[in-house]
């Protein structure tokens, strides 16, 4: 009997990990599929889209994850077969610097145009 | 002096502004990924449209020769298109054609390939397409060439016409 109760315990527990786990690696793959951009969809993720394409990469971002690969990895791996345009966050480099640094240069010049006129105004 | 500098640096924007939105118009609305060059062919395994085997990759291209692999589909109406020029390509013998099967039914990819011509010297097949994924294709027809050091070095996207065959037989040549 008391047999019985460890492994029904057991089989409780591990079957709790195992959902959990598989919960988490669901959770992994909404985000990663949310931040892949459909190739030949216009304007949706590969998340919300049901094309041909989105299926597959759905199927691949699935196998990766079991795996093993870290959510970097996968966009990595995406990259390279596709560009950095699959990604919807694109990266800081030479191709995407005036992307990240214009609103940031406007953001300042705006904000010194905005304090001259003040202390003008003063 | 000041209204002069304001609207010469509102002119300058706006000018900036129309050369981007006239730069944007004038792209074509389909996005075509652009591929580093020479770019290994993956590693994979993948099973044979005739005999059901799984074969390497490595076997598949174990020939010193150019290979062109291309991605069909028997409900992929492009690919009927592109078909007899595959076939002359066929005829070359520079070059080894690898059919990719995509998401096909392989009852009617046979009646395809039995009522067309088979140009290909292997075709596997890619139920799911991921092994399409991992060539860094995104639909069907798409065709690379690969040359002798089993790197890709082109890539096309949509059917193949006749000033691309002329393009690969001189890259074969």
């Amino acid at each position: 009997m008391k047999i019985l109760k460890i492994f029904i315990i057991l089989f409780i527990s591990i079957g709790f990990s195992h959902l959990k786990s598989n919960e988490k690696n669901n959770e992994l793959k909404s985000k990663i599929l949310k931040n892949i951009r459909c190739l030949i969809c216009q304007g949706q993720s590969v998340y919300d889209s049901e094309s041909e394409f989105a299926f597959s990469i759905k199927l691949i971002v699935d196998q990766k994850i079991n795996e093993g690969l870290e959510e970097d990895q996968i966009y990595e791996f995406l990259k390279e077969k596709y560009g950095d345009w699959v990604i919807y966050d694109p990266e800081l480099n030479k191709n995407t610097f005036i992307l990240w640094l214009l609103p940031l240069l406007l953001f300042l010049s705006g904000g010194a145009i905005m304090i001259k006129k003040l202390r003008f105004k003063n | 002096m000041k209204n002069n500098f304001n609207l010469f640096i509102i002119i300058i924007f706006l000018i900036f502004c129309f050369i981007i939105f006239y730069k944007g118009l004038n792209n074509p609305n389909t996005y075509k990924p652009k591929i580093s060059n020479k770019k290994d062919i993956p590693i994979f395994k993948a099973k044979d449209f005739n005999s059901n085997v799984y074969l390497d990759s490595e076997k598949i291209f174990e020939e010193n020769t150019f290979y062109i692999v291309n991605i069909w589909a028997s409900w992929c109406v492009p690919c009927r298109i592109e078909h007899p020029l595959l076939m002359e390509l066929n005829k070359n013998k520079l070059v080894k054609l690898i059919g990719l099967n995509y998401r096909d039914n392989l009852n009617n990819a046979k009646k395809f390939i039995n009522e067309f011509g088979n140009p290909y010297s292997q075709i596997i097949i890619d139920n799911n397409g991921t092994l399409s994924v991992e060539f860094g294709a995104y639909g069907v027809p798409e065709t690379f060439i690969i040359d002798k050091n089993k790197k890709i070095i082109r890539k096309i996207i949509g059917p193949i016409n006749k000033e691309i065959v002329e393009e690969i037989k001189l890259i074969i040549k």
